[in-house]
């Protein structure tokens, strides 16, 4: 028995070195960007990157709707609900710099990295026992066999998806529309309290200039 | 051919990542795209199983993850956008009445 970590520098080691490095950096940015804009396009790096891995695993319909059902739609819908409450609205950092909270979740991390991995590492072989399945081998035409599957063995769970859906999809809409009392406001998402008024410039006008004509619009802040 | 522990441990190490976000950072969205993470670092390690042990229920599970996702993500913004309309510049600690 070969030892769990003996790589030919094939192709598919090639593949699965380059999808690996893009999913932990993309993952890396997700968890570290400043910015959730730059966070939602690490996820898609990271989600990509899984999609690799899914071809490189045979599993090419499921690397199909990975990246049509969650780089199309679900990072679009989180840039969406991003630019729709204010980029600069929806960060508050002040509490985040908090360094024992910081070295608590960083830990969990490592410590859930290392339970799930270690088994892995430690010791001789693959590590991954049981028997093959005696049916539904991943031979020949794999997207036939995933639908026979799907609508055999799981029909009773993919039932249950559809009422799920049907149930989401009514829950946004209670959870987002305003009752018909309540106006509809065109300020919604107000601004938070106004930060420090910056010392005004000397720019040199003499009084009465331009610069008192016409004060600044608070508008244009937004 | 690479060995499918490689990939249960990049797994691993992509819930982990995920983990140490959700439980590390304040921002809401940014919390839920730590939870996608985790869900995509479960989903690599159904197929390589699926692979491994040539059973296709492997896949199955991954297409009803995805959906799940998908529901999840669609009412967990709702929420979002709902707690922030009312409380602008919320984040995840500030939403705390039901604490126990």
């Amino acid at each position: 028995m070969t030892g769990a970590f003996t790589f030919d520098f094939g192709v598919e080691t090639v593949t699965f070195f380059l999808a690996a490095f893009i999913c932990v950096g993309g993952a890396l940015g997700v968890v570290m960007s400043r910015n959730p804009v730059h966070s939602a396009l690490s996820l898609v790096a990271t989600l990509f990157g899984v999609a690799v891995l899914f071809i490189a695993q045979e599993a090419y319909f499921l690397a199909a709707i990975q990246v049509i059902v969650y780089a199309g739609a679900i990072v679009v819908l989180f840039l969406f609900v991003i630019m729709l409450l204010g980029v600069d609205r929806v960060e508050s950092f002040a509490r985040e710099r908090q360094p024992i909270g910081l070295a608590v979740g960083v830990g969990a991390g490592i410590a859930v990295s290392a339970l799930a991995a270690l088994p892995l590492l430690v010791g001789e072989g693959s590590r991954i026992t049981g028997e093959p399945a005696v049916t539904g081998a991943l031979t020949g035409d794999e997207l036939a066999r995933l639908g026979r599957s799907i609508f055999t063995d799981y029909v009773f769970a993919f039932e249950l998806t559809s009422a799920l859906l049907v149930i989401a999809v009514v829950g946004a809409v209670v959870l987002s529309r305003r009752t018909r009392e309540e106006p509809i406001d065109l300020d919604e998402f107000p601004a938070p309290p106004e930060p420090e008024p910056e010392p005004e410039l000397d720019l040199g006008f003499p009084e009465g200039g331009p610069a008192d004509a016409e004060p600044v619009d608070a508008e244009v802040e937004r | 051919m690479v060995q499918p522990t490689s990939y249960l441990v990049l797994a691993a190490l992509l819930f982990g990542i995920g983990t140490a976000g959700l439980l590390v950072r304040r921002n809401p969205l940014v919390m839920f795209m730590c939870v996608e993470l985790m869900l995509n670092a479960v989903n690599l390690t159904f197929v390589a199983f699926s692979r491994q042990l040539g059973d296709v229920a492997g896949q199955s599970i991954v297409f009803f993850v995805l959906v799940v996702a998908a529901a999840e993500v669609v009412v967990g913004l709702g929420l979002i956008v709902a707690v922030l309309r009312r409380r602008p510049s919320a984040d995840a600690d500030d939403v705390s009445l039901m604490r126990g």
